[in-house]
């Protein structure tokens, strides 16, 4: 198999690793050889993370390459902008609709782009929801980005229940029963 | 996921090192934390039944420890980050001459890219000068097996061996096949000071030894296992070694490669041998040519830096252009507003840098979270250099400019770093008669790491409970009569404290206390709640930068509640008490 090259982007703090690691246990659990990169230290106080997975048959590079994602999961708009041109032609893009300001734009020295997802639609196939409202819906709006993973999952070619025990083993015991929910959220959005 | 022997893993470069340090029968362990190295003392601990481990103060501490527990027999290792490895310096170059006598293995985590380092150094360069053997793995697999063979070579070559590492390879995760911990006998202390005292006599005999070592392991290295030779097409040769490796695999799979393991010394013969069968020669290492420029003084042909950077971490796209000369049909990156680090919702270093710049104080810096306080808006923090730097930077300046000049800076220095090297300049501010004052940003923790324990935290790496040490009364033993504990987010007294002790002509420091929002222990006291009708839209309240804060489209004040950790900053900064904080629901 042709190694599958995902890419999880946020905002330091929102969670990105606990989503690779999901990633990372669900595609060993199908036996694939797997790689995964991410980003410790200062950029977690609040600034633009990137993770990569890589799974397939044989990997050897850690980090996915521009042009190369085929899905890339953005747990904010802007970061979604920020790392598209990574997408593969055919590539989907999975966006958490929330606008996070990062700090030249919150004391006036930048702007927020405007439309982003209309524009990225045009360009990609874009997959976009407001998974921190429906997270809040569900009793803690941390469990977006499992939600996130549930539309994520819809698209690759893992069986539900194997993602389910996945998450099951990877989260806090205390909090299996909510992730849960989210998953299924998720996986049952479009 | 239980690490049993014989199972399969996913695992961290970092877990990897740990794992093979364990499987080693590493018996003493001493870092002090350092992206990207933290991780591997983290997953030490895990095996803590079986082994010792320790945050040291600082990393020449932690080598020390490292060479105690060596000289008496038993394996032992030290792990840093690269400029962890600049403070270790001292014992580093003179253990290269004792040498060892149970293994001993040094771990320098280099960081290409800057993800969170002061500089871009290569930590190879400073094991040639010390005269310390290295070898590089390429993935976390390679990191285990690499960590265990180090002390093995360490205790055949009697040498201090760094184990190499880098950034992408320290957080990159891959497949590790767990084995036994080896048991490894203490090997008996024996009374040798020719080898153990390195006096000018002494060192002067072991110097030749060293020389003759480091021939006899670059001769060895012919048919070492951890150098690996690929011989497919021989138009094209790549001499590589860690991460860059797994680039060249992708991106040349039809090349003949030169894989070395063993970096410093350099197997002379294999490369010579290898670069007389291929045409063309590269040479693919991140940082500095120090692989390139040894070949070359060989007289061998061969490219390297003329096409790649010294600068950042490689990728498979940048040698495809670099080396293949391919023109990749990319989308260039949209040009967006960047996303710095900032210092997150409830952060007490905020409160503390809103009031210097209130008073139009000037701050000497430090390593630590509290180095955001360069950032815009704050931009408080105006030096910085390294581990400890503020405290004796800030005395520096006033022996430059005079006791006036001081009283508009401060040093800032965190609870960890003030332990780790800035106590040294604290005494030496008394000592030579200083005037300045010191803030220590205490949270009670180390904070930009990951919130690992220290000297004053109470509890060992281990998870004993052990002497606090009291920062307050450590500095009054220093001579310090002006010692003042504040309450970080206090304000008014913060602000009160600081026009007091820079106007005076002694040393003074400040001890501005709260837990870090982040550490597990910390309750934040509720949530901060605009009235918008009260709003009157000035921004006060955003310029100090809490992340939870931004404007709503009708330019009011607006806190995001997941966010927000309850310090109550924006309510005392707000002129027109439109913020107040919501006490938690006890």
């Amino acid at each position: 198999m042709e190694t599958k090259n995902i890419m999880i982007v946020g905002v330091g703090g929102q969670g990105t690793l606990l989503t690779s690691r999901i990633l990372g246990n669900m595609t060993r659990k199908e036996g694939y050889d797997v790689k995964i990169s991410e980003v410790h230290g200062m950029a977690q106080r609040g600034g633009s993370v990137v993770t990569y997975v890589r799974y397939g048959d044989n990997v050897a590079e850690p980090i996915v390459e521009e042009g190369c994602a085929d899905v890339l999961i953005a747990f904010e708009r802007l970061e979604a902008l920020r790392y598209a041109h990574f997408l593969k032609k055919d590539g989907v893009l999975i966006v958490n609709d929330v606008r996070m300001d990062p700090m030249p734009v919150a004391i006036g020295a930048a702007e927020y782009p405007e439309n982003i997802i209309e524009n990225l639609s045009k360009k990609h196939k874009v997959i976009s929801l407001d998974a921190k409202a429906e997270a809040v819906k569900l009793g803690n709006a941390r469990v977006f980005n499992t939600i996130i993973i549930g539309v994520a999952a819809k698209r690759m070619d893992f069986d539900k229940d194997t993602w389910i025990e996945v998450i099951r083993e990877t989260v806090k015991p205390k909090t299996v029963d909510i992730n849960i929910a989210a998953f299924n959220l998720g996986f049952d959005f479009i | 996921m239980s690490e049993k022997a014989g199972t399969q893993m996913v695992m961290l470069g970092n877990a990897a090192i740990a794992r093979g340090a364990y499987e080693a029968g590493v018996k003493v362990s001493a870092a002090y934390p350092g992206t990207p190295s933290t991780e591997i003392s983290e997953n030490l601990v895990k095996y803590k039944d079986e082994l010792y481990c320790e945050w040291s103060p600082n990393e020449k501490v932690a080598m020390e420890v490292a060479i105690g527990a060596s000289f008496h027999g038993v394996r032992a290792m030290a792990s840093m980050k690269h400029v962890g490895v600049n403070v270790a310096s001292d014992p580093l170059f003179t253990i290269a001459y004792a040498g060892v006598n149970g293994g001993l293995v040094i771990v320098a985590a280099d960081d290409p890219g800057l993800y969170s380092s002061q500089n871009e150094q290569d930590s190879r360069m400073v094991a040639r000068a010390a005269m310390v053997p290295v070898i590089e793995p390429s993935d976390s697999e390679e990191a285990r097996i690499f960590t265990k063979r180090a002390f093995e070579l360490s205790e055949k070559y009697d040498t201090p061996i760094m184990v190499r590492t880098t950034t992408r390879l320290a957080h990159s995760q891959c497949i590790v096949n767990l084995e036994e911990r080896q048991d490894i006998e203490d090997k008996p202390y024996v009374k040798n000071i020719a080898k153990n005292v390195m006096m000018p006599a002494m060192a002067k005999a072991r110097h030749l030894i060293v020389e003759e070592r480091m021939k006899k392991m670059s001769e060895d290295g012919y048919d070492l296992d951890l150098n690996k030779v690929y011989y497919n097409d021989t138009k094209v040769g790549v001499i590589t070694s860690g991460i860059p490796y797994q680039y060249v695999k992708e991106v040349m799979p039809e090349a003949s490669v030169l894989k070395l393991g063993l970096v410093h010394p350099l197997p002379r013969k294999l490369i010579e041998e290898f670069a007389s069968k291929v045409d063309k020669l590269y040479i693919v290492e991140e940082l500095e040519p120090v692989i390139e420029e040894q070949v070359k003084s060989w007289g061998i042909k061969c490219t390297g830096k003329e096409i790649l950077t010294v600068q950042g971490e490689y990728s498979a796209n940048l040698l495809r252009k670099a080396i293949l000369g391919q023109k990749l049909d990319i989308e260039p990156a949209a040009d967006v507003p960047a996303r710095p680090p900032i210092l997150c919702p409830g952060c007490p270093h905020r409160s503390v840098y809103h009031v210097l710049k209130k008073l139009k104080k000037h701050a000497a810096g430090d390593i630590g979270c509290y180095t955001l306080g360069a950032v815009a808006p704050l931009q408080v923090v105006e030096t910085s250099a390294c581990m400890g730097s503020s405290i004796s930077t800030l005395h520096g300046l006033e022996k430059a400019k005079g006791s006036e000049y001081v009283k508009d800076w401060v040093a800032c220095i965190g609870d960890s770093t003030f332990l780790h090297t800035g106590v040294n300049s604290l005494m030496n501010m008394v000592y030579n008669k200083a005037t300045g004052t010191v803030i220590i940003m205490d949270n009670s923790t180390t904070g930009m790491t990951g919130h690992q324990d220290h000297a004053a935290t109470g509890k060992t790496l281990m998870g004993d409970d052990t002497y606090m040490i009291d920062i307050f009364n450590l500095c009054k033993a220093l001579g310090i009569e002006n010692v003042v504990e504040v309450d970080a987010f206090d304000m008014k007294k913060l602000e009160e404290v600081i026009k007091e002790e820079t106007a005076r002509d002694a040393v003074s420091v400040i001890i501005a206390k709260s837990l870090c929002a982040l550490h597990k222990d910390f309750v934040p006291k509720g949530k901060c709640k605009v009235d918008t009708e009260k709003c009157k839209k000035c921004g006060m309240c955003m310029a100090s930068a809490c992340p939870a804060i931004h404007k709503a489209a009708d330019g009011s004040a607006e806190i995001d509640e997941t966010l927000c950790n309850g310090c109550g900053h924006c309510a005392g900064c707000c002129p027109f008490g439109a913020i107040s904080l919501i006490p938690a629901n006890r």
